[in-house]
């Protein structure tokens, strides 16, 4: 338990001071890049990981909500009414998506979910009166929250890491909670859940609003990040990044995600700059993830840690009193 | 006023009749045991009764109330509480946890996504009672998955206890346990109070005839017979349905 307090703190500590040991404005932004992605990553786990519904579409949802901030710059009005306008853009968004979806659940509500995501790639690659098509909408400024300006690499980075830790303080806040807890019966068993006096509907579309404020939450910083949206953020190869981000983290972890988000930015962004074929590179590391850790990296690395402490005290055993690792084996 | 009155209830699968006609009138505190062979409509009886499955007609009335069309999420609100014959538990959680689950749905904290659940002090409260109830309050913080078959047996009667049901719908209770639990979970029934009305439906016909006041006989989904214990075991048509001679 001690250990766990102090490796999140070392972690912590690290965010934090990220900018002071990473030279570069460039490793400062894939940074950002890392903790952008990571909201992203939390809210589809709310659903993939804690509701046993993975989503193929939240692409196409990041993807509203960084249009409804663009277009409302465009239209000329400022960044509150633009963010606050689109967090409302895409929880109504998200409230129509998981009525469509959740007539289904496991193939059906993937291959739905799927659907709708094409069906707003496609709006946004041909409502061009709205969307400005393949060309995309320029975002010129980033807001100016109580003065301070985001425009260089180190306060963005800031903003995000502040909103990243808001959104995990939600995410644990949920995940403990009695709603949250419901969530997870009814991934587990549904029908259960519904002979216990719950309403199985209502839990699932609550857990798609949660997960669409955390994506909206994401796709503003996105479109504030590259100052810049096009169709192609909201193809299905970008749903299916932010899900392999989720599985190779570990679904169903609270810190999984945010692993998951690093390790696909990393070889996506940086080591791509060493290795042309950094998407092989990218499979390769989810076989190995796959065959040596099915849970995924957090879980699978808690196991792992905990196999070994066990075995060093059982080890251990053998020359001191056993009582003594009995008391720590129970720690 | 019964606890529980079916009314010419029927169902059918495509052009198999699961449930013809079947007529049930459980008085509240009675112990009602339901028989019938393999495939004679038992458990289909039992989810159309919790609303699991609806009805081609017929009704369903708990305490005087038509429920018929009351949805099944609703009924352990009204006073209705089942265990499963497959046992259905949350298998990555602890006993407490699936008691606690239990209790929560007829909360209104269920809906409540801020608070931490663990420091629900009535809920983790009553949850340890009511796996004191059944036995298992010594290893409540264990999880599901290091506990046997008869535990489990206990854990889904213990969620039922739980919830302070009206009327019990015990599935098979006593199915695949051995000879020593099925005498701990008999014990168990026995011990739960008179104002839960208990229906069951059991095949092991030793433990069960011993519980029951009244017994249904249902055969290809009718009511063959019914009575108090002494006339449906003496019944030729019990001896011919049941025990095949």
């Amino acid at each position: 338990m001690s250990g766990r307090v102090v490796a999140l703190a070392l972690a912590g500590a690290a965010l934090v001071t990220l900018p002071y040991w990473i030279q570069g404005s460039y490793y400062i932004n894939v940074s950002s890049q890392i903790l952008f992605y990571a909201i992203f990553a939390l809210g589809l786990n709310v659903l993939a990981g804690y509701g046993g519904l993975v989503s193929l579409g939240h692409a196409g949802l990041l993807g509203i909500v960084a249009y409804a901030v663009a277009y409302t710059l465009q239209a000329g009005l400022g960044h509150t009414i633009a963010i606050l306008a689109a967090l409302v853009i895409g929880l109504a968004s998200m409230a129509v998506y998981a009525v469509l979806s959740l007539r289904a659940t496991g193939i059906g509500f993937i291959m739905i979910t799927l659907a709708l995501g094409e069906i707003i790639w496609g709006l946004a690659y041909r409502w061009i009166s709205i969307t400005n098509g393949d060309n995309g909408i320029n975002v010129r400024t980033r807001p100016e929250p109580f003065d301070l300006s985001l425009a260089s690499p180190i306060a963005f980075y800031y903003a995000c890491l502040i909103v990243f830790l808001v959104s995990l303080a939600m995410v644990t806040v949920f995940v403990r909670s009695p709603l949250g807890a419901a969530l997870m019966g009814t991934r587990d068993q549904p029908r259960r859940m519904n002979a216990l006096g719950y309403h199985v509907w209502a839990i699932r579309f609550w857990a798609c609003i949660f997960s669409g404020l955390l994506t909206a939450i994401s796709g503003i910083l996105f479109v504030y990040y590259n100052q810049f949206i096009s169709p192609q953020a909201l193809d299905l190869t970008s749903s299916a990044e932010v899900l392999l981000m989720v599985i190779a983290g570990g679904a169903g972890s609270l810190l999984g995600p945010a692993v998951g988000a690093a390790l696909v930015v990393v070889v996506k962004s940086v080591v791509s700059g060493f290795i042309e074929r950094w998407n092989m590179l990218l499979g390769a590391i989810f076989v190995v993830i796959v065959i040596f850790m099915p849970e995924g990296l957090v879980p699978g690395t808690v196991r792992l840690w905990r196999l070994a402490w066990r075995k060093a005290s059982a080890h251990a055993s053998h020359e001191t009193e056993p009582a003594a690792s009995e008391a720590e084996a129970k720690q | 006023m019964s606890a529980l009155t079916v009314n010419a209830l029927c169902k059918a699968f495509g052009g198999l009749h699961v449930t013809t006609d079947v007529n049930l009138n459980v008085e509240p505190g009675e112990r009602r045991l339901i028989i019938g062979p393999n495939g004679a409509g038992k458990t289909t009886l039992f989810n159309l009764i919790t609303g699991e499955l609806t009805p081609d007609s017929g009704s369903i009335a708990l305490f005087g109330r038509d429920i018929t069309r009351v949805p099944s999420r609703r009924r352990p609100h009204m006073g209705m509480a089942r265990t499963y014959q497959i046992i259905t538990l949350f298998p990555h959680d602890t006993i407490i946890h699936n008691v606690s689950l239990a209790l929560l749905g007829l909360s209104p904290l269920r809906w409540n996504p801020f608070i931490d659940m663990r420091r629900q002090g009535h809920i983790v409260e009553q949850a340890h009672e009511a796996l004191k109830r059944v036995g298992l309050g010594h290893i409540a913080g264990r999880p599901l998955a290091q506990t046997s078959y008869g535990e489990r047996r206990r854990v889904e009667i213990a969620m039922a206890l739980a919830q302070n049901p009206k009327v019990l719908l015990l599935d098979e209770p006593f199915a695949g346990l051995s000879i020593d639990e099925r005498r701990d979970v008999h014990q168990l029934l026995l011990g739960i109070p008179r104002d839960v009305t208990l229906v069951m439906i059991e095949h092991n016909m030793d433990v069960a005839l011993e519980f029951a006041e009244r017994i249904t006989l249902l055969h290809f989904g009718e009511v063959i017979v019914e009575g108090t214990r002494a006339e449906v075991v003496a019944d030729p048509r019990t001896r011919e349905v049941y025990l095949g001679h």
